[in-house]
């Protein structure tokens, strides 16, 4: 059976049909689609797989050991930015090894269409010393998530899958397999102390780990994904990974490659097939959707002329490739971008109609105007976009959570107003640490969680902070009077700024609600039934 | 066969409508396809393209090479020039003429137009009103995909079918008045290509 799908959806059906048990992941573009097709797959219903969004991607990956642990199949989403987040347990885990299979699929956003930069993942499945799987298609998203479970499982490991932007949202058939594997039932690990990361245990565990790298190498020669292709002219070889090697085929209206090529998508690298290509050919160019990894690793700290890619200027050092780029590389010429006519105007993403962020950037922009501009740390999500014009009303992004402890170390400094721009999804993201610190600094600060009952920006996914952020706040000990409560809308203008300037002479941590509706979510029933039901308008 | 597709608009416009009718006519004639589409930040009032490929080979790409689409189509005019260096010698750009304000500075749409009639093979049609007229004010997408429809290597009675496909849970009604702007806009662009 063919079935027209995402890479992101591929990459879900993959994991269904892999005997999956558990999928956790927090909302990011380019990964968000994976969760959501898990979510609303039938065959994930009738098996009861996990489908709920987690809190942030650390506490992803840990819900996905205890599944691993329990000797259930686990799959972790996230964006490239969220590998951050989850690095401490993901980096650990390859430590513990899994139990039932664990895939962390990483999502990057080469030439950052919705993202703060363009990290490449493939340096944390190095980093962490995991097999890596990178699909350069549809088809190859899909079989790469049933091998990685067999091979999770085959060296108890967890295998990191790394897709861009251009895969995860680009649709393609897809022949899924007949029968869907079972899943794992429950069972906990042979080594009662596996799981145990003291010293002394870790040190044997490390060991177990490094002992893996000669058969993931190994792994890695044999692959199906790792393939070899011969041509003709061998004064040039291709090493093209991942999408990289479809943006070089592209050049030749399906005719065969005149040169040879090795198309890697397993990593680590398939050694003896690298150094067959580099032996054999005069120079090598090699295409990577990302940072120079293999080249890098190829071309080593020593001067080598032989080896071209994005370090020496024959690919653009950074943002996403193209056919076009490939092409101008095979030619030798520079890339020249096509520019569109002069009429035509950038055109930015910008906060909706009626958006409550709208209005609670109106107050503050009043609340603060007797103030020199530059003191509004804010964070990532749709109010973000308060950063343009017209409103102008923020001085920082940086990564979820961010705003409260940024405002409160500027605080700490001296700055005084000090203001963290929240919204409801970021601040149980990682919003709560950073507000414990405040209350425990007692810093002057006045903290706005804009509370839109959504995760907005990746498409009004369920917010975990939905009903509990008020006793969330005064559970970590913010006082009872300086939460302050209001709906952002024009009529209520006055009285919010009144709000924010009586919390800006508080010393002490205020945190102000603007709280309305997304209006992207007015017609999302179970919602607005949980809205009711929580007391909440 | 192969049919390089670029369609362009403004996030919210039902781009991806036009690209899932598409992919749907495309799958049930066994073709292959490779479409790429904008999610994310871009989808909050900002400029957003689909690349469609469809082929009777393999595609490799998930993207359309520059100078090589057959056919830009676009929602808006503006973002109809914003990817016209997508066409390939002989490609046809197809925009609606309505334009979609939500920036500061916008050109003068007199500008756009010249502009756009600069290019050699260029249809301009008011879909919004074609739309309206078909009984089916909502359709400016399917419109625009009617009128793009002629440069598209598939039969337009298979995209009609994939129409009703894709509408198939919104009923009989949706259904049909698709279908009428789907035709409404094929008939117009017919006057320009001669
Ligand atoms: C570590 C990390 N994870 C995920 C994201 C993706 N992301 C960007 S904005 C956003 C939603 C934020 O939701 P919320 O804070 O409720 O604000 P809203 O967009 O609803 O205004 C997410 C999940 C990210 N940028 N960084």
């Amino acid at each position: 059976m063919k079935k027209l799908l995402l890479g992101d959806e591929a990459i879900a059906q993959g994991a269904i049909d892999a005997g999956l048990s558990g999928m956790y992941a927090y909302p990011g573009t380019p990964s968000t689609e994976i969760m959501e097709y898990i979510q609303h797959s039938k065959l994930a219903n009738e098996r009861n797989i996990h489908r709920t969004w987690s809190s942030n991607e650390k506490t992803a990956m840990e819900g996905a050991l205890g599944m691993s642990y329990s000797g259930k199949r686990a799959m972790v989403a996230m964006k490239h930015v969220g590998l951050n987040v989850a690095a401490d347990a993901f980096v650990n885990s390859a430590i513990t090894g899994v139990n039932g299979g664990i895939v962390v699929v990483v999502a990057d956003d080469p030439s950052m269409h919705s993202s703060q930069n363009e990290q490449d993942s493939r340096y944390y499945g190095k980093f962490a010393q995991i097999q890596i799987l990178e699909p350069a298609n549809q088809q190859e998203a899909y079989d790469a998530i049933i091998y990685a479970f067999d091979m999770s499982e085959k060296y108890k490991e967890p295998v990191l899958v790394r897709i861009t932007t251009r895969l995860a949202h680009s649709r393609a058939g897809v022949s899924l397999i007949d029968t869907p594997r079972e899943q794992n039932k429950l069972s906990l690990p042979a080594n009662p102390t596996q799981f145990v990361l003291l010293p002394s245990i870790a040190k044997v565990q490390y060991h177990e780990l490094l002992k893996k790298s000669t058969a993931f190498i190994e792994e890695s020669e044999n692959s199906k994904f790792n393939f070899y292709t011969d041509g003709e002219d061998k004064t040039l070889g291709i090493i093209a990974s991942g999408i990289g090697y479809n943006y070089y085929m592209e050049n030749f209206e399906n005719m065969p490659s005149p040169h040879p090529v090795l198309k890697i998508s397993q990593y680590p690298m398939p050694k003896s097939k690298v150094e067959k290509i580099v032996n054999e050919c005069n120079e090598i160019l090699i295409i990577e959707d990302g940072y120079p990894f293999i080249e890098e690793q190829i071309k080593g700290y020593l001067t080598n002329n032989k080896i071209h890619g994005r370090l020496d200027g024959t690919l653009p050092r950074d943002g996403e490739l193209n056919p076009n780029i490939v092409a101008a590389a095979l030619q030798g010429k520079k890339f020249e971008k096509l520019m569109p006519p002069e009429v035509v105007k950038p055109r930015m993403p910008a906060m909706c109609v009626g958006c409550g962020h709208i209005d609670a950037y109106n107050a503050l922009n009043e609340a603060l105007k007797d103030f020199e501009k530059g003191h509004v740390f804010a964070d990532i999500g749709c109010y973000t976009l308060g950063a343009y014009e017209p409103f102008n009303a923020i001085n920082s992004c940086v990564d979820m959570g961010a705003s409260i402890t940024m405002a409160k170390g500027a605080a700490d400094a001296g700055l005084y107003p000090s203001v963290a721009v929240i919204g409801d999804s970021t601040f149980t993201h990682s919003g709560i640490t950073a507000l414990i610190d405040a209350v425990v600094d007692k810093s002057n600060i006045v903290v706005v969680i804009s509370d839109n009952f959504t995760t907005g920006m990746t498409g009004q996914q369920n917010s975990n902070a939905l009903g509990r952020i008020e006793d969330i706040c005064k559970g970590v000990g913010v006082k009872e009077e300086h939460i302050r409560i209001f709906v952002p809308i024009a009529k209520n203008h006055d009285e919010m700024v009144k709000i924010i300037k009586e919390e800006l002479e508080y010393d002490g941590v205020s945190v102000v609600i603007p709280r309305r509706q997304c209006v992207r979510t007015l017609k999302n029933r179970a919602l607005n039934a949980e809205i009711k039901e929580l007391g909440l308008v | 066969m192969k049919t390089d597709i670029i369609i362009a608009g403004v996030g919210g416009q039902g781009i991806l409508t036009i690209a899932a009718a598409l992919g749907t006519a495309a799958l049930n004639n066994n073709l292959n396809i490779k479409q790429s589409e904008v999610h994310g930040m871009s989808q909050r009032g900002g400029s957003v393209i689909s690349n469609f490929r469809i082929s009777d080979k393999e595609i490799y790409s998930d993207l359309v090479p520059f100078k090589g689409a057959n056919v830009v189509i676009s929602l808006e005019p503006m973002e109809a020039l914003r990817y016209s260096s997508f066409l390939a010698e002989d490609g046809w750009l197809v925009s609606n003429i309505t334009t979609y304000e939500n920036i500061k500075g916008y050109p003068e749409f007199e500008e756009i137009k010249k502009t756009i009639e600069t290019i050699k093979n260029h249809i301009l049609i008011d879909a919004d009103k074609i739309a309206k007229e078909a009984g089916s004010s909502r359709s400016t997408n399917v419109v625009m995909l009617g009128a793009g429809s002629w440069f598209i290597d598939i039969p337009a009675d298979e995209i009609e079918k994939a129409i009703a496909e894709i509408f198939k849970s919104k009923g009989e009604k949706i259904i049909n008045g698709n279908i009428a702007a789907f035709r409404a806009g094929r008939e117009i662009a017919k006057t320009f290509i001669s």
